[in-house]
Order: structure tokens, then C-alpha cells, then sequence
């Protein structure tokens, strides 16, 4: 009980200060929306798009968007030493990490928000939002599974040189299943005849990742990140 | 800090010193050996003819790779729990060599792919994962050798999960491929007498390689570590 009341603390902390700035929030959503832009840009332009090439370009872009803001939501930690005093309170670490997984999580929820109806908008072929209930299921899951390991290694991350460069290097390798399931989901849902059968079995793997590696975020947390 | 437990144990090595190479001489010879096996004395292959020669390096590389990677993942965990160095070491040796026996059999497989199935890479199961597996510890080695000495344990629980996300492949790439089989019925156990001694051969050659080099890395990660800690609690003490 009292790690989920320190766990909600740890949380409300993030986003009130996030909330006063919101220097992630409009960088990490602007960046997403560029990403947007760049992947279309990028196809042949008689407005024609292969409609299986959208859950790609969604989810490379809240990739590359959510570690833009995952490094600089822990950068600021660094920068006046209060990830050392978040880890000296009282409160239990498990609940730190709580807390700032979830932070994170609503983070890349927010860019999946905004780059998911974007790329709805400029790719109509692709059909992103014609089965609303399983996306958005599948986007928190996937957005779950992203802030619980990303959490672990940027704030493992803090300790070491050239952090910026390391973190997707660290992360993406590890990240690739959970990818390669969050986009098969997707693609399941908007090709021209949906395979719902299929689209919830890449869901389940999806759930069976955020599982194990929360279960193993939670066991490592500690020996990864405390000095 | 107990510096006598920082000393550097000289005499240590002599116990083993030995082993590395009688190990490396075993490899040469078997290498020599396996060489005259699969090009002079094993017969040609049914279908895939001259080309099916170069499994027998394929699969001896990929053991080491999935031995290197067990070894690395093990020490990992070993070492979060544990907090010991020298299980830190074990870990650096494992990854090393599996970035190294990875790009063989990488490589190795790509030629057979193209033989056999006519592309240089197809996203199969086998494949999908061995190359998964590699970029984890291609990732490893680079935040070993970028993020400095403070990265052990970071690094560590990079291999930790990221043998643990590998699994996950195994349900996620379509089921049906046509990448050689291994078990009862598979290739190596339907082999002629001939091509399963010169496979059983590569085997054990690539793996007395693989001893010999792992000894010798964890010896020269310890050297490096115990410097590390010796420049360290000398700075403590104020002698640098």
C-alpha cells in the first residue's frame, strides 16, 4: 500500500513539473508530428500509399519520438543530482521506478495520440482508425511495455558516458519483439479486410511482454540503477 | 577498502596457464583435420552438392554463438546478484565471442541461403532470432567499450533482458520454414558416417576454440578490472 502511495507521489512529481514546463511534451509531440511528416514525404506522391506500410512508419515513429523524451525526461533527474535524492528517500524503490514507468507511459501514449490520427489523416488508404477499440489497446500495451524497460535503462543510464547515443542502442535490441508484435497488431487491423483473430493474438503476445518484462523491470531495478 | 584483496595474485595464473594452449593446439589440429574431412574424405551432398560443405562450419558456429550468449546471459544474472567481478568478466568474454562466432555464422548462412533459397536473407525464425540475439551483444560490447568502467552493470542487465526478449521471436515469425531441422529426424542425425564425424569434428574443434579464447579473455578482463581497482583505491589513499 505504501509503495503505490509513493509510486503515485513519484508520478504526480513528474508530471507537475513536466506540466509547469512542458518542454517534453511539445518537443516529443512536434518531433512525432516531423517524423509524420518525413515518413510521408518520403512515399511516392500520387497520394496512393501501400496500406501496409503505415503500422510501420506509426511505430518507428513513436519509437524514435518516445526516446526523445524518455532521455530527456531522465536528463533532468541528472541535472541536479535528484534521481540520487529520489533514491535516498524513504519511499521504496520499486515505487520510484513505478512511478516513473507509468510517467513515461503516458508520455508515449501521448505522441502515439497525436501521430496515430496524423498518419490517419495524410495516409486515408491505410484505414489506422477504422477499429478504434483494439488500437487504442494495443497502443497502451505497446506504450506499457516502452516505459517499463525504457524507465529501467535510461535511469541505468544516468551513471555512464555518452548517454544520449547509448540509450537507443541499449534499448531498441531489446525492443524489437515488442515492435515487431505492435506492428503486426496494427497491421492486422488495417489492411482492407481486417483479421481481428490475428490483430488479438499479436495483442496477447504484446500483453505477455509488458508481463514478463515488468516482472523482470521490477526484480532488476534496483541492482541496475542503485550505485 | 581491504586492499589485499586488490592485490593482483601472480601465481595464479600458473594453474591454468597450461590449458589455453593445449586448447589452442587441439583447435589447430582439429581445424587442420576438419579441413581434409570435409573437403577430401566426406562424399558430395545429394541436393544441394558441393555447397552443403559449409554447414559444417555453419552449425559448429552457431553452437559457440548460442554457447557464448548462455555463458554471457548467465554471468549477467550472476553478476547483478551477486555484485562480484569476476563473474563481470565471464560476462565481457561471452559477449565478445558471441559478437565474433555471430558474424560466422551470420555470414556462413547467408551463402547457404543463397544456395539453397536463392536470397541472401529471409525473415525465418532460426534466423530472425540468431540475428537478434547478435545485435544484443553487439550492443553489449559497444556500452562496454563507450560508456565506461561504471557501465558493468548496466551492460549486464542489457544481456539479461535482452536474452529474455529473444524467446518472444520464437512466436512471432511465421511457423512454417523450410531452414533445416535439427531433433531425431532432423539433418545432422540423418548425415552419413563420414559427414557426422566431420560434423561431431567442427564441433568439438570450434569448441576447444571457444575454451581457449574464453579463458583468455576472462584473464585479460580480470587484469584490466584489478588495474581499475588498484588506480582507484590508490587514488583513495592519495597516492595518485
Amino acid at each position: 500500500m505504501n509503495t503505490l502511495r509513493c509510486a503515485i507521489t513519484v508520478l504526480r512529481k513528474d508530471l507537475l513539473v513536466e506540466l509547469r514546463s512542458r518542454e517534453i511534451i511539445y518537443t516529443a509531440v512536434f518531433f512525432a508530428a516531423l517524423l509524420v511528416v518525413i515518413f510521408t514525404v518520403a512515399l511516392p506522391r500520387d497520394g496512393r500509399v501501400d496500406d501496409r506500410m503505415a503500422p510501420g512508419m506509426l511505430w518507428a515513429t513513436i519509437a524514435f519520438a518516445g526516446t526523445i523524451g524518455l532521455g530527456r525526461a531522465f536528463d533532468r533527474e541528472r541535472e541536479d543530482d535528484t534521481m540520487r535524492a529520489l533514491l535516498l528517500s524513504p519511499a521504496p524503490r520499486l515505487a520510484v521506478f513505478l512511478g516513473k514507468a507509468v510517467a513515461i507511459t503516458m508520455l508515449i501514449l501521448l505522441v502515439a495520440a497525436v501521430a496515430t490520427p496524423l498518419f490517419g489523416l495524410f495516409l486515408t488508404s491505410a484505414r489506422l482508425l477504422e477499429h478504434p477499440l483494439p488500437l487504442v489497446v494495443l497502443l497502451v500495451l505497446g506504450a506499457l511495455g516502452f516505459g517499463v524497460v525504457g524507465s529501467v535503462f535510461a535511469a541505468a543510464l544516468l551513471r555512464v558516458r555518452s548517454r544520449d547515443v547509448l540509450l537507443p542502442i541499449v534499448l531498441y535490441p531489446i525492443l524489437i519483439p515488442l515492435f515487431f508484435a505492435a506492428t503486426n497488431a496494427t497491421l492486422a487491423l488495417c489492411v482492407t479486410d481486417p483479421n481481428m483473430a490475428k490483430a488479438w493474438y499479436w495483442i496477447s503476445l504484446l500483453a505477455g511482454y509488458d508481463g514478463v518484462f515488468l516482472v523482470l523491470s521490477l526484480w532488476l531495478f534496483e541492482s541496475l540503477v542503485i550505485e | 577498502m581491504n586492499s589485499q584483496n586488490n592485490q593482483p595474485n601472480v601465481a595464479r595464473g600458473s594453474a591454468t596457464s597450461w590449458l589455453v594452449p593445449l586448447l589452442t593446439l587441439l583447435a589447430a589440429v582439429g581445424f587442420a583435420t576438419c579441413v581434409w574431412m570435409v573437403f577430401v574424405v566426406t562424399p558430395v551432398a545429394d541436393v544441394l552438392f558441393f555447397n552443403q560443405k559449409i554447414m559444417y562450419f555453419h552449425v559448429a558456429n552457431a553452437f559457440m554463438l548460442f554457447l557464448s550468449v548462455f555463458v554471457c546471459g548467465f554471468a549477467s544474472v550472476v553478476f547483478l546478484k551477486k555484485r562480484d567481478g569476476k563473474w563481470d568478466d565471464i560476462a565481457i568474454a561471452g559477449a565478445e565471442l558471441a559478437v565474433m562466432f555471430g558474424i560466422v555464422v551470420l555470414i556462413t548462412g547467408s551463402i547457404w541461403a543463397k544456395v539453397s533459397w536463392d536470397v541472401w536473407w529471409k525473415w525465418e525464425k532460426r534466423l530472425t532470432m540468431s540475428l537478434l540475439l547478435w545485435l544484443v551483444l553487439v550492443a553489449y560490447v559497444i556500452v562496454r567499450r563507450f560508456a565506461g568502467a561504471s557501465s558493468d552493470r548496466l551492460a549486464a542487465g542489457l544481456a539479461v533482458f535482452g536474452c529474455v526478449g529473444i524467446p518472444f521471436i520464437y512466436f512471432m515469425v511465421e511457423k512454417s520454414d523450410n531452414h533445416p531441422q535439427a531433433g531425431k529426424d532432423g539433418v545432422v542425425a540423418t548425415l552419413a558416417t563420414d559427414m557426422k564425424l566431420a560434423f561431431w569434428g567442427s564441433v568439438l574443434t570450434f569448441f576447444f576454440w571457444f575454451v581457449a579464447m574464453l579463458i583468455s579473455r576472462i584473464h585479460s578482463a580480470r587484469a584490466e578490472r584489478e588495474v581499475r581497482e588498484l588506480r582507484e583505491s590508490a587514488m583513495d589513499a592519495g597516492v595518485l
